[in-house]
């Protein structure tokens, strides 16, 4: 049974229920978030003439295949040819097409990266690149496939915005607030499937970062996959006494700058979790505003100057240091910097 | 076959002799931009002139009052070094005020060193790392097709800009998608950065890889008025204006016929000279990214007002 239900927003109830047990989601729906991308472009399809997929033959992976389907005019197999997408992408939003690119992250943020930053968001078009099998969570498939690095490229580039949802629901919504703003969006999945953690209230605005769980003593900022082994920790450290207060950061850039320093003043101490490298990163832009601002003691759990490797998504965050017990650590360590403070 | 969008805008164009002319002006405008920032590419800005002025001033469907007119066709400068040639051919249409060509490259100016889209009037597509205008343009194209337009897309690349493999990946999609509103123009100068193109890294044959690649290929002296206009009517999405049909059509004053080929897209390989206009900088590399000091400006100034060409 876990610690007072109150503390928790927007989290399900049977989710809150099982957070400090051995099997934290095992109740919980668990689902690929780049297959609610998928349903949530069913939904854009329908509502919205202006809308475009364009895929570079993963479609069957990320499922876009259906919105071929449904919609075959509107949709674009740019076989295995990432920069052709991008860049085709950007012609289009010239004319007033919505279109998506979907691809892997790996190929998104590196193999097209030249025509995301020139073509695409140096004229600041209304191109949202979707991009499935972001950090390590295709851990099987190994390095070459694992987009370990999208999170700071895309945030390093000027007029982006990144958003790396944590749920299947998040998601949805993120799809759909990224169709609704006018200009690049990077929409960051997950290849392995992830808890469905919230329920359909979750309020999604796009820079606007979310508390999902109160506390007082320290806080975890999360991104994307992380946010639900941050509820974990988080959950463990209360049984311990310690009430740490939980951010979903879904929107990188921008950055929710009030919501991390209302954090930094209220808890004292902050650790960042992302499954990305440590560089530049949710990591790198937290501690550039506390430092800016607020300098309180800080932690970041990220893949470190090392490329992973192939394995299970779980056996990978935990050996590359980002499962919960990593973040649990991380908390004590702050907070332990904050009383020598 | 398709219905013009509006009446209003279409224009028959000016005679090959009035575009020859033309061609001259935005020649001299080049050399003095190019000057005046002590920065820039002569070389493939000269090369592209006559193709870029024939499109401007009479196969395109433009209004320089309105830029972004939705059914205007679209030119893309997939090598978009070049854009001198560009940013003259649009202050000539009238897209904005000459006294902006002094600026080029300068501080707060809009016309970028590389064609800015969003700061510069008709400038269709934002370019200036290769390979990628070719591909936008691809964009347009298919955009084109699913809003029922018919405008027509034109992107030209360079000899050297094929070296990029991205323009090879367009080259592939377009006949997949029937993109006969898309004509890419290679300007086949035959020189890149560094030296002539064939001692860096050879691209021809061309007309045989477009060919492979199941495009209509046209090949054309792209300093011809005569042979341009007719090769860029040909293509054209929509019947050109001054014509009764697309089918064996021949301007008067040209002198090649060409037919339209439904459901395929052209490519229009230019046989052109880097520099051209100017004797010394004529198929002369380090002519592709420098500028010319005060008397190599007025020797090329002259030789245009001499007529010598």
């Amino acid at each position: 049974m876990s610690d007072h239900p109150s503390r928790y927003h927007h989290v399900l109830p049977e989710i809150v229920e099982q957070l400090a047990s051995d099997k934290p989601f095992g109740a919980a729906k668990m689902q690929a978030t780049r297959y609610s991308y998928a349903d949530a472009m069913l939904e854009l399809g329908e509502r919205n003439p202006d809308v475009v997929v364009l895929d570079a033959d993963v479609s069957k992976s990320m499922r876009t295949n259906d919105f071929a389907k449904r919609f075959p005019e509107r949709s674009f197999n740019f076989g295995i040819a990432e920069q052709n997408m991008m860049a085709a992408a950007a012609g289009m939003a010239t004319t007033g097409l919505i279109p998506f690119a979907s691809t892997y992250a790996v190929f998104a943020s590196l193999r097209a990266l030249d025509q995301v930053r020139n073509s695409i968001h140096y004229p600041r078009l209304n191109v949202k690149i979707a991009a499935s099998h972001s950090g390590i969570t295709p851990g099987p498939d190994g390095v070459t496939h694992q987009g370990q690095e999208d999170l700071s490229l895309l945030r390093a580039i000027a007029n982006s915005t990144v958003v790396a949802p944590a749920d299947p629901v998040s998601a949805k919504l993120a799809v759909h607030a990224a169709a609704a703003y006018d200009g690049p969006v990077y929409l960051s999945f997950t290849r392995d499937p992830v808890p469905t953690i919230y329920s359909p209230d979750f309020p999604l605005r796009l820079g606007r970062a979310v508390v999902v769980r109160d506390g007082w003593d320290a806080t975890i900022i999360a991104l994307r996959d992380l946010v639900a082994h941050a509820l974990v920790a988080a959950a463990r450290l209360a049984e311990a006494g310690l009430e740490v207060r939980v951010i979903d950061c879904h929107t990188l850039k921008p950055l929710d700058v009030e919501c991390v320093l209302r954090a930094a003043h209220e808890t004292g101490a902050i650790v960042t979790a992302e499954n990305n490298v440590i560089f530049g990163g949710l990591g790198s832009a937290v501690a550039e505003v506390l430092v800016e601002n607020h300098p309180i003691p800080m932690q970041r759990i990220g893949v470190r100057d090392i490329f992973t490797e192939s394995g299970p998504y779980l056996a990978l965050l935990d050996k590359y240091g980002m499962s919960a017990r990593h973040m649990a650590e991380a908390v004590r360590q702050v907070m332990a910097r904050k009383r020598r403070a | 076959m398709h219905q013009v969008s509006s009446a209003a805008r279409t224009e028959i164009g000016p005679s090959i002799e009035e575009l020859k002319g033309t061609a001259q002006v935005i020649r001299r405008d080049i050399i003095t931009m190019i000057h005046a920032a002590q920065a820039g590419h002569p070389g493939g800005s000269l090369s592209a002139t006559d193709i870029v002025t024939a499109l401007y001033f009479r196969i395109m469907r433009l209004d320089p009052a309105d830029p972004h007119w939705p059914d205007r066709d679209r030119f893309i400068l997939s090598k978009g070094h070049a854009c001198p040639v560009w940013y003259a051919a649009l202050a000539e249409r009238g897209f904005f005020d000459k006294t902006h060509l002094a600026t080029l490259r300068k501080l707060d100016s809009i016309l970028q060193g590389h064609a800015d889209m969003k700061k510069t009037p008709g400038i269709d597509m934002t370019v200036g790392s290769l390979g990628q205008g070719i591909c936008a343009g691809l964009g347009m194209a298919l955009a084109g097709k699913l809003h029922g337009k018919d405008y027509h897309v034109f992107v030209m690349i360079g000899d050297g800009e094929s070296q990029e493999g991205s323009v090879w990946e367009a080259a592939l999609a377009a006949p997949r998608w029937k993109l006969d509103n898309l004509t890419v123009i290679v300007d086949n100068n035959g020189i890149q950065n560094d030296t002539f193109t064939d001692d860096i890294m050879p691209v021809e044959p061309l007309a045989e890889k477009w060919r492979a690649f199941r495009w209509n290929v046209i090949e054309i002296d792209g300093h011809k008025m005569e042979e341009i206009v007719p090769a860029l009517e040909s293509c054209l999405y929509r019947d050109p204006p001054d014509s009764a049909g697309a089918e064996g059509h021949q301007p008067e004053d040209c002198d090649t016929t060409v037919t339209r080929r439904p459901g395929i897209p052209t490519v229009i390989i230019a046989k052109t000279v880097k520099g051209r206009g100017v004797s010394f900088m004529e198929n002369v590399p380090a002519w592709h990214g420098a500028a010319p000091n005060d008397a190599q400006a007025q020797a090329a100034l002259a030789e245009f007002a001499e007529g010598l060409r």
